[in-house]
């Protein structure tokens, strides 16, 4: 005899189960409309600390493209700048950070959808070390390269020029980490995450602007926060 | 008065049908859990770094986390896996009466599954599939509204934070009791309890006078 067939636990009792997968489907598609007025509500209240512990707080994702954390010490650490210009500069880290500082507060918005809000950056203008290597008429561009050795970004000059750009070393008052970049890392205050390449360590001056790691992947090359990308966050300036 | 459980001869707990579905589920669970540490814990995502790779893997494993259901419910092999399917499904006063103690009712026991072994099971489902439906989302995000796509990954990401607790919830358990965790694992034989139709002719849940009808301490 089949035991089923007696079994009050099959026969008996309400599908409460399904009740239970349905509510939660239905939850799900409640936050799936409402979600980011939930977080960004949540973002609001709660301190940046509180924040950081829950899932989709505010907080930086690790991105990185390669299959390691690209490393390297301040004191074996070169910036390059080359290409169309008069005065090619090879800076040691100390060389960088005794350029005039200028320090520049912003959300940091990536093209994903995580926002950090107010993230204090400091280092030198990208428009400062252009100025000290003298860029030539033909310039048009900038190509950021990187020492993980695969991730490259673009800049046009007058998008490089801004007040906003920098050649960061500080972040959050303190070196800018490993994970986040450092020693030295692109920072384009009003773009998206990816234009603020990190590890760099190669700047060329070009008479055209050649596409990066993430825009020969389909991401827009002008990508500012709230215009590119079929996205319509806040801006970041 | 008559028991509420009895015991059908010799029945393992859990056939071979449901041990694989188990274990295949929990293996792709595995690999999505670790997947997933690896995109989202900056330590970890540092460490493995690989993102594309590590992304699709998590894709594939993620979309892969219903087949063993499929396959198991499918075949001619899951005709018990379709009566557990019910039993799990369906809820009941004893269930009620199990919830409302939160287990420690001894009258409250008996029957193949309790109550919050029944709810881990409902909850495993919807969340598997929030979790489909929000991943698919961010990974075809083409045809979406920007507001849905940053609430699919709120979703997702909600999802995915009970999902792990409930989980450690549920091997806390395993190992707890390890009579069940030897079911999952050998199939048995286990105490299959089939529950009679007539549970109200059980005492009142205040009461709780006696220990368990077959003489063994509540578990």
């Amino acid at each position: 005899m089949d035991p089923a067939a007696t079994d009050a636990e099959i026969t008996g009792g309400t599908p409460v189960g399904r009740r239970v997968v349905l509510a939660m489907l239905g939850l799900g598609a409640g936050g799936v409309l409402f979600g980011k007025s939930i977080q960004d509500g949540l973002a609001r209240v709660l301190s940046p600390k509180v924040a950081a512990y829950l899932p989709s707080g505010g907080r930086f994702r690790i991105y990185s493209v390669v299959g390691f954390l690209p490393r390297r010490s301040t004191t074996d650490y070169r910036l390059t700048v080359a290409g169309l210009v008069d005065r090619p500069l090879d800076l040691s880290f100390a060389d960088l950070t005794a350029l005039p500082p200028t320090s520049v507060t912003r959300d940091f918005q990536c093209v994903t959808g995580w926002r950090v809000p107010g993230v204090a950056w400091r280092g030198v203008k990208l428009a400062d070390l252009l100025t000290a290597a003298g860029v030539q008429p033909a310039a048009k561009a900038l190509r950021f390269l990187c020492f993980d050795g695969e991730y490259t970004e673009s800049l046009t000059l007058d998008q490089a020029n801004r007040d906003d750009v920098l050649v960061a070393y500080e972040m959050e008052g303190k070196p800018v980490s490993a994970a986040h970049g450092g020693p030295v890392r692109l920072f384009v205050g009003p773009m998206y995450g990816y234009k603020s390449a990190k590890w760099l360590d190669r700047i060329e001056v070009v008479d055209r602007v050649v596409d990066g790691f993430w825009e020969v992947r389909g991401y827009d090359t002008d990508a500012w926060v709230g215009r590119s990308n079929g996205r319509t966050d806040k801006p970041t300036t | 008065m008559a028991a509420p459980t009895s015991r059908p001869p010799d029945a393992a707990r859990f056939d071979g049908t449901e041990r694989l579905l188990h274990w295949s589920t929990a293996a792709l669970v595995g690999v999505c859990l670790a997947t997933a540490a690896a995109l989202y814990v900056p330590a970890l995502a540092t460490l493995v770094g690989r993102r594309e790779t590590v992304k699709m893997v998590h894709v594939i494993a993620g979309l892969s986390l219903p087949l063993p259901l499929i396959v198991a419910r499918l075949g001619p092999w899951s005709q018990r896996l379709k009566a557990d399917i019910r039993r799990l499904n369906r809820f009941d006063d004893l269930d009620r009466r199990w919830l409302r103690s939160l287990g420690r009712d001894p009258f409250a026991q008996g029957g193949r599954f309790n109550a919050g072994q029944k709810l881990n099971a409902a909850f495993d489902v919807g969340a598997v599939l929030l979790l489909l439906v929000t991943g698919s989302m961010m990974k075809w995000f083409g045809p979406i509204p920007l507001p849905w796509r940053t609430g699919a990954t709120f979703v997702h990401d909600w999802t995915a934070f009970a999902f792990v607790i409930v989980l450690v919830g549920h091997v806390a358990k395993a190992l707890a009791e390890r009579e069940a965790l030897a079911a999952m694992v050998s199939g048995g034989p286990g105490p299959v309890r089939l529950r009679t139709p007539t549970p109200a002719a059980t005492p009142p849940s205040a009461a709780w006078p006696d220990p368990s009808p077959d003489g063994r301490p509540p578990s």
